[in-house]
């Protein structure tokens, strides 16, 4: 019934989704935002603790929402731990292109981490379901949001 | 045979199969791609909007390529005949609702304009400082938010109906809301997301008793059984056209006339002060000084035509047939391992909500479309509700007049293949 779904609910994404990793407020961070998809109802609280040197020490979220969501967060979590904040950008800027556009319109984002590229590939799937693709970028514009020291965003 | 009058004897069994073919979209497929056959539409979101019957479809049809101009402001034969057809729509509604007559009907965009109407033109006009709004907390943010606006605008209380496990209102805690500040009840008819069907005429009694009036949003319950607005003794229902297999852009505010006689307007602008062929007088009277501009005039004929049709088949028969599918999808959803319903109220109309253990209700959204199966998730508008329930969203099939018992089971069949997909 459901063979075409597999692009989108691949295995990685199902155990993501179920078993989140960094998942739960840490006792240490300094930047913290909140994100809210109005539309499905989704949640998340995205923490980082950025070092005096500009990189991601640590990344925590926690919240509820859809396996996407979640999946989508908690690859977040594990890719950008020890991303410079320049970094961390530039990996937003691509994977965003990556959910919206097709592949040869996207932008130069500089030289990004092949493996993080190669581990977030596992959500392109979205790109074929417009509704979804709020649900895999809601962490990232969260993420985005506390690293610019904005508290709360929102995906509408 | 007048319009209004049952085209099927009340005694004959509930045809189904025959209103399915009054709606075009239910032959359609769904996902159709090359190399693979789409699947059938299975609509069960009639809550959110419902589809069209042919009847409505051709009604509006017909009189944009007959009869379409301006009304109430031409001397014209195409301006006569849209104001005819429109104002004869007031009727219908007034029929439908069992008003007292076509003065207490005043339409509007949607339900969500009927109550910031209310807000704004009786609120405004009535509401002091200090004074109290009672509100159940299982309204759709149509009746919540006005209210919060006009507590922002006036400085007034919101007080809060609490909602039981089983999603009915707790009415001992409503009893006792009703202190010497309230000015108005606010509550709904039918519950959008639990199905509940609120006792309107002990709400409405209640309040009564201490002189207060009460507004209902008859925007589910009017689509789901026949509504006496007078039996209920209602101030002011809401109803909308839409979810009464109408076109979007039309909906209804009933007010009691020595009500809508006190209020002031709220929206200025054409039709409301001057027109060529009616008395002018007349115009600056209720119903007519709430609608400012030019009205939504197909929507208006297309609002007549669903009242039509849904009178054609009987809204009580209406009603039997949806409490049968009703029951019959909450047997099959209850029987999935892990399904929680949301809403378990004695007497509900045919809504179910509902979460799947392990499964958020967006993703059972996304799989159960794949199997041609239409269902809303998320917080249905009842952000506040959907924390009383502790869930952040859930899953809802809502059935309409169409709707048959092997929908139920598509909608079963494809949610217990969710629930094995995730494991």
């Amino acid at each position: 019934m459901f063979d075409d779904l597999r692009d989108l609910y691949q295995e990685v994404i199902l155990d993501h989704g179920k078993n989140p990793r960094n998942f739960g407020k840490p006792d240490q961070f300094n930047r913290h935002a909140r994100g809210d998809n109005p539309m499905c109802g989704d949640k998340i609280a995205v923490y980082l603790l950025l070092g005096a040197d500009g990189r991601v020490e640590d990344l925590r979220f926690d919240g509820r929402g859809c396996a996407i969501s979640q999946a989508s967060a908690s690859l977040m979590t594990e890719i950008l731990k020890g991303k410079t904040q320049a970094e961390a950008e530039a990996l937003f800027g691509h994977f965003h292109e990556m959910c919206t556009k097709d592949d040869h319109e996207h932008t130069d984002h500089g030289r990004l981490d092949e493996e993080a590229v190669e581990k977030l590939q596992v959500l392109s799937g979205v790109r074929e379901f417009p509704m979804r693709v709020k649900c895999a970028t809601l962490a990232w514009h969260t993420m985005n949001a506390a690293l610019h020291g904005d508290e709360k965003t929102s995906t509408e | 045979m007048s319009a209004t009058a049952p085209l099927i004897p009340s005694n004959a069994p509930y045809d189904v199969e025959r209103v399915r073919q009054d709606f075009p979209i239910l032959t359609r497929l769904v996902h159709e791609k090359p190399g693979r056959p789409g699947k059938h539409l299975v609509y069960l979101d009639s809550a959110a909007s419902a589809q069209k019957p042919r009847q409505v479809i051709d009604a509006m049809r017909d009189f944009l390529e007959q009869d379409y101009s301006n009304v109430h402001r031409g001397v014209h034969f195409l301006s006569q005949r849209s104001t005819d057809a429109y104002e004869a729509v007031r009727d219908k509604v007034a029929a439908f609702l069992n008003a007292p007559s076509r003065e207490n009907i005043v339409f509007t965009r949607n339900a969500t304009e009927a109550f910031n109407l209310v807000a704004q033109s009786f609120g405004r006009a009535f509401f002091q400082p200090g004074d109290e709004v009672v509100v159940s907390a299982m309204e759709h943010h149509a009746n919540m938010v006005p209210w919060q606006m006009l507590r922002t605008q006036l400085g007034i209380v919101l007080k809060w109906i609490p909602v039981l496990d089983d999603g009915s209102l707790d009415m001992d805690a409503y009893e006792a809301l009703l202190g010497p500040k309230v000015k108005l009840v606010a509550v709904t008819h039918a519950s959008n997301v639990l199905g509940t069907v609120n006792p309107a005429k002990e709400i409405a009694r209640l309040a009564h008793a201490r002189g207060i009036p009460v507004i209902f949003d008859g925007s589910q319950a009017a689509v789901h059984m026949p509504v006496d607005v007078q039996a209920i003794d209602a101030d002011f229902y809401v109803m909308t056209g839409h979810k009464l297999y109408g076109p979007t852009g039309i909906g209804v505010l009933y007010g009691k006339k020595d009500l809508l006689d006190r209020m002031p307007p709220w929206q200025g602008g054409g039709d409301m002060i001057q027109t060529v062929t009616f008395d002018e007088t007349t115009f600056r009277e209720a119903p007519y000084r709430f609608e400012a501009g030019t009205p939504p005039i197909m929507e208006g004929i297309g609002l007549g035509a669903a009242i039509d049709y849904v009178n054609s088949l009987g809204m009580g028969a209406v009603r039997d047939h949806e409490n049968r599918l009703l029951a019959y999808a909450t047997e099959r959803l209850s029987a999935i391992d892990g399904l929680r319903i949301i809403g378990t109220a004695p007497g509900k109309a045919a809504i179910v909500s509902f979460v799947l253990e392990g499964v958020h209700p967006h993703d059972i959204g996304t799989f159960v479309d794949r199997a041609g199966v239409a269902i809303r998730v998320g917080r249905h508008c009842a952000e506040p509700l959907m924390d009383r329930f502790d869930v952040g969203a859930t899953a809802r099939a809502s059935f309409g007049l169409y709707n048959t018992e092997a929908e139920a089971d598509a909608l079963a069949d494809a949610v217990k293949a969710v629930k094995e997909f995730f494991g």
